[in-house]
Formats: structure tokens, sequence, C-alpha cells
């Protein structure tokens, strides 16, 4: 175990070793290390972000979703309510339009049976006349005797 | 050969001397500065070379999305010195992570030439040589030039730090005033002085007494084959040896991983104090 000479060219060995160890292989495979790091924690971080997006996305599709169901309520309520006033007001117009018919109907009735009664009142008194003449054997003077046809006709 | 002989022989560094004083000194078994210890720079060097290759070839073909058996494999090993840093360092610095992760792989590569049979290397380095008699010691960290190599290159980071990160008068005052306050200078200063010193040759001989007692042990292991296995008594020693070496090379492979795992902690521990402002 003498201490020679040996001991310089192992130290000139060590430090060229170290040298070469940080060159070819710390340095290489620890940048490579780190960069695989930096990656993983990357994707990890990416990863998270993917997920409160979805959470994000999820939560926002539900209010939309409520928001929806919201507006269909309304339109269909809008609708449930338009329809009732639709057949509230064809009833009411149906109900007018009857009475109005009925009125019509009322008075062309009343049109008529004033005309009927006319006419028969103007051929009452040409009966009348007629049947006097028959039984005078005369011709009866409408003029003569209109005051009594007048009063003939109104009576009858 | 004898016991004695054989374990010298195993502890022993294939040793090239620089200049002749040196080769005399090392034919005389005197200890001597100017010698290369080629076996440690050759595996060590190696095993360097090893991490750098495998490194290079998997950084061809990095995938960043669905990585394939050995890339996972390798990023848990960043992945366990990177929390190792993370934990035990304040701040930030670029350099401590490459340098524990090359402590860790290096140490660890280094550490486990001891998990190869002990005689096999050298066996075959006698063959190829032709010299029954060469020395081949193949764990380089049992040599104690690496761990203290290692250990001098993390005390001249903690030196550098502590003076980059608490100013040269920072630094002088934490020799003078550390640690029991203004009134016990000569104390303080020797007291940081054992603090700093005491790191980084605990440091290198913690690793390299735990490897060299680890080889010491699958030694007197082998041994018991080789020396006692004689005749019918092999059909007993034999199977003892078998058992007792997956016995020790189980709790081994602990013991390198271990070693490896203390030096690079310690190294950002203490490196963690030297940023530390006081």
């Amino acid at each position: 175990m003498n201490i020679n000479a040996t001991l310089l060219i192992q130290i000139i060995a060590f430090l060229l070793l170290i040298w070469f160890v940080n060159k070819v292989l710390w340095g290489p495979l620890s940048k490579l290390m780190e960069d695989r790091q930096k990656r993983i924690n990357d994707g990890l971080s990416a990863a998270e972000k993917g997920k409160h997006e979805l959470e994000l996305a999820e939560k926002r599709a539900k209010d939309v979703l409520k928001d929806a169901k919201l507006q269909a309520q309304n339109v269909l309520s809008q609708a449930e309510k338009r329809g009732s006033e639709i057949v509230e007001d064809a009833k009411v117009k149906a109900v007018e339009e009857a009475d109005r018919i009925k009125a019509s109907a009322q008075a062309e009735l009343e049109q008529e049976v004033s005309r009927a009664r006319e006419e028969l009142r103007k051929e009452v008194s040409s009966l009348v006349v007629s049947g006097a003449e028959k039984i005078l054997h005369k011709e009866v003077d409408a003029a003569v005797h209109n005051d009594m046809l007048e009063t003939l006709v109104k009576s009858i | 050969m004898g016991t004695v002989e054989y374990i010298q022989h195993h502890l022993t560094n294939n040793t090239l001397a620089l200049n002749a004083e040196a080769q005399e000194a090392i034919d005389k078994g005197q200890m001597t500065f100017w010698a290369l210890n080629l076996d440690t720079i050759a595996f060590s060097l190696l095993l360097g070379a090893l991490i750098v290759f495998v490194a290079a070839r998997l950084g061809k073909q990095l995938e960043s999305g669905t990585p394939g058996g050995f890339q996972n494999f390798v990023e848990s090993v960043l992945d366990f010195v990177s929390t190792n840093v993370r934990d035990a360092f304040p701040g930030h610095n670029p350099l401590i992570a490459p340098l524990a992760l090359t402590i860790f792989l290096w140490v660890w590569l280094m550490n486990f030439m001891d998990l190869i049979p002990v005689d096999l290397l050298p066996y075959l380095f006698q063959l190829i040589t032709g010299d029954s008699h060469a020395y081949l010691k193949v764990v380089p960290t049992t040599d104690l030039n690496t761990p203290l190599a290692m250990a001098a290159v993390v005390f001249g980071l903690i030196l550098y730090y502590n003076i980059k990160c608490k100013g040269l008068v920072g630094f002088i005052k934490m020799f003078l005033f550390h640690p029991f306050g203004k009134f016990f200078v000569p104390v303080n200063i020797v007291m940081t002085l054992i603090e700093e010193v005491s790191k980084p040759l605990s440091l290198a001989l913690r690793l390299f007494g735990n490897m060299f007692a680890g080889e010491l042990v699958f030694l007197l292991i082998a041994l018991i084959g080789g020396t006692l296995a004689v005749g019918a008594a092999a059909l007993f020693w034999a199977p003892l040896q078998a058992i007792l070496d997956l016995g020790w090379l189980i709790f081994h492979l602990l013991v390198i991983t271990l070693q490896a795992f203390i030096f690079m902690v310690l190294t950002i521990v203490y490196l963690g104090m030297a940023h530390e402002e006081h």
C-alpha cells in the first residue's frame, strides 16, 4: 500500500471521468428526464384544465336546459291561455252571431207578417168591396165608401 | 507457495519505476513515490472508459417517451443520486450531482472487481505474460492511491467552495473562531484543522480499509481449498470453501454498494457544509 505517483494519475483520471460523466451521461439524461417531467406536468395540468372545462360546460348545459324547460313551460301556458281566450272569444262571437241571426230572423218575420197582413188587408178590402157590390148589385163608389172601407180594413 | 507469500503476492501491485532510484527501492521492497501502479491505473481507467462508453452508447438511443430496460435502470440510478443530492445538499450547484454520480458508479465498479474470483485475473495475466510470478492487483480501491486521489479532489472542492462561499476572511474566521468562540483561538485552529483534514482522510481510509479487508477475507477463503484440500480432505474443504465464498460474496455485494454510497453521500454532505455560511 505505497502511496506513489499513481495518486497523481488517479486524480487526473477522476477529474476527467467527472467531466465525461457530466458530458455524456448526467447532462443529456437529466435534461431528458427534466423534459419528461415537464411534459408529464403539462399533461396533468392540461387534463386538470380539461376536467374543469368539462365541469363548466356541464353546468352551462344544465343552465341552458333549465332555461329551455322554463321557456317551454311559458310557451305552453301562454298557448293554453291563448287557446282558452280564443275559445272564449269564439263563444262570445257565436253568441253574438246567434243573436244577430235571431234578430234578423225576427225582423224578417215581422216584416213578412206585416206584409202578409197588408196584402191580406188589401185582399179583404177588395173582397169586401166585391162582396158588397154583389150584395147591392150596384157599384159601390169607392170614394164614397172609402171611410167605411177603411174602418173595415182596420178592424180585420 | 506458502500462505503468507500467497497473500503478499496478491496484495502487491504491478509497479513501474519512473527512475533508477525508484527501481532500486522497489527491488529492495522499500517505498518510493516515483513509481506507478500499472494494474491500478489500467483497471480504474478501463472501468472509467466502460462508464463513458456505455453512457455514450446509451446517449445515442435515448428514448424520451418510453425508455427501455437499460435506460430505465440508468434513470433510476440517476434518480437515486439526484434524490440524495437534493436531500443532503442545500442550494443548487450543477457540479455536485455529476460528481456524486461519477463517484457512485466508478467506486462501485472498482469495488465490483473484488467479486471476481481472486485468482482468475492474476492467473490469466500470468498465462498471457508467461511470467508465473507477475503481480496483478485487480481491485483499484484496495490500492490506497485511488481512494486518496478521489478524496483529494473532494478536499480540493471543499476548500474551493469554502473560500468561494464564505470568502477568504470568512474561511480564516472559521479556523479562528470555530467551534469554541473567540477565547480559544489556538484550540479552535487545531480543532478545525483536524476536522477539515479528517474529512478526506476518513473518506479515503474508510473505502480503502473496507475493500482491503474484504479482499483479504476472499484470499483467506481461497486458501482453505488451496492449502487444506489434499486428497480425501478435499471432499470436506472444497465444499466449505464454496459455501464460505458464496456467503462472503453475497455479503460483500452489500458492502461494495454501501461503500460507494457512503463515499458519495459524505462527499455531498461535506460539500454542502462548505457551501453553508456560518
